[in-house]
């Protein structure tokens, strides 16, 4: 059964938020700031909510099945509890719980990103295999040129005039057509919290 | 923010929805049916839901990494209605969909959106929680996560619908072993690793355009006109204002 009261209450905090960020209203921004806390608090606890079903409800189920995957969850969950429990007793801004974090992460999300830099290099080689038609063409020719550009090739033209100011116009390039996709991405947007503000699309279940 | 900046936000946002509201209406879609412009990746979408059901593979939806509380969260919002209506379009398949994301606010509600799938299609007994994950916490992680439920869960189809990063690209390879893929998502960097890398990829608005395509309700396509309107609307607005630059007007 549809509730109408989950539908009443979303519409209507909805409203206020906004109202209260185009009106300046000391009555609607004291309503505004404690509904935009809560929103946070929550976030915070959703995000809890996901890591424990992450760790028992996705590894743990892994644990308990054969096969090589089992390790890799099992070191997982035993990561995941000595944190935890290293979070608990130093507190999360202790320097030295900080640099065991760091130190740890860190080189491995760097390494990761080395493997994407290798990635995307092999794939954009492939690119016009994947896209033959004149955009793929047009976008293979666009990243080749503007790696030209960036590279530093061509610093010599900041001593001809006219190329200087040919070079410095195709640089804006890239800026307008962002411009143009966030145009579009914007209108999106507002049409998609306009959807839920009147209630058409409740990503909330009711 | 000025005050006449407030003043056109507070009038777009009005008019915007009164437009959205008439446009839904039965009369206006009657009178004067919607038309819609090609896009091969929506094709390829829905041809892989129909495969879905016929040979009971199943599809993967990925929400990105947004927190609700962010700006960047309406991408997302459009993946949940995305995921809603290929559930339902899917109800018939052995295997229902299966949803990952990067946050936890996203998880509560694609379980959500999953469990409603369940009962609107009255398939309550394929409903299991565990068909939406969090796939990890930082950018990175929810990539590995992600690729390890694309390949342990057996998906045929994919579609990335959200707020990514630079992680898109690490996404990437093992989307492109599945039958279809489809990807979008609102930032810059990862349209344009999506466009380099995989085959259907979703530019710009494209993105929130899907749910229309997919004929989720009425308001959907009701907001594409609008959209359609406003966008010429700021596009005569920028070229009147280059033009009255160049003449030493403004």
């Amino acid at each position: 059964m549809k509730s109408p009261l989950a539908l009443i209450i979303a519409v209507l905090t909805g409203l206020i938020i906004l109202l209260g960020y185009f009106i300046p209203n000391p009555v609607l921004s004291s309503i505004r700031t404690p509904l935009l806390d809560w929103a946070v608090i929550l976030s915070g606890v959703a995000g809890l909510v996901a890591i424990i079903h992450l760790i028992f409800g996705v590894h743990w189920e892994k644990v308990k099945k054969q096969g090589m995957q089992q390790w890799f969850s099992l070191v997982v969950v035993v990561v995941f509890l000595i944190t935890l429990i290293a979070g608990l007793f130093l507190e999360p801004t202790n320097p030295a719980f900080q640099k065991v974090v760091t130190y740890i992460q860190t080189p491995i999300e760097s390494s990761l990103l080395a493997i994407l830099a290798v990635t995307l290099s092999f794939s954009s080689l492939k690119l016009l295999q994947r896209q033959r038609n004149w955009m793929g063409i047009v976008f293979f020719v666009t990243v080749i040129i503007f790696l030209i550009l960036n590279s530093g090739l061509l610093s010599f033209t900041d001593q001809i005039p006219i190329l200087r100011d040919v070079l410095s116009g195709l640089q804006m390039i890239p800026t307008a057509g962002a411009r143009g996709i966030l145009l579009g991405v914007a209108l999106g947007s507002l049409a998609t919290g306009i959807r839920i503000l009147i209630g058409s699309d409740r990503p909330y279940n009711n | 923010m000025s005050s006449i900046e407030q003043v056109i936000g507070f009038s777009v946002v009005v008019f915007f929805t009164i437009l959205v509201i008439v446009f839904s209406t039965k009369s206006i879609r009657t009178r004067f049916p919607a038309s819609f412009r090609k896009i091969e990746a929506i094709n390829r979408l829905k041809r892989a839901i129909g495969m879905a059901v016929e040979d009971g593979s199943r599809l993967h939806i990925s929400l990105g990494s947004a927190q609700l509380t962010d700006p960047s969260n309406a991408s997302a919002l459009v993946g949940l209605s995305t995921l809603h209506r290929v559930g339902q379009l899917t109800s018939t398949s052995d295997l229902p969909p299966i949803c990952t994301s990067g946050s936890g606010s996203l998880l509560i509600l694609s379980q959500d959106a999953l469990k409603r799938i369940s009962v609107d299609t009255n398939t309550q007994a394929f409903y299991d929680p565990n068909h939406a994950s969090m796939a990890g916490a930082t950018p990175f992680s929810y990539a590995v996560g992600t690729m390890e439920s694309i390949v342990d869960r057996g998906v045929n189809g994919n579609v990335l619908i959200g707020n990514f990063g630079t992680e898109a690209g690490l996404l990437c390879e093992t989307l492109n072993k599945a039958r279809v893929s489809i990807t979008g998502s609102d930032s810059i960097t990862a349209q344009s690793i999506f466009y380099a890398v995989t085959q259907d990829t979703l530019i710009g608005e494209e993105l929130y355009a899907l749910p229309a395509y997919l004929a989720a309700n009425p308001t959907h396509q009701a907001s594409l006109r609008v959209e359609d309107v406003f966008r010429m609307v700021i596009g005569a607005a920028l070229i009147a204002g280059s033009v009255l630059k160049v003449l030493g007007i403004l």
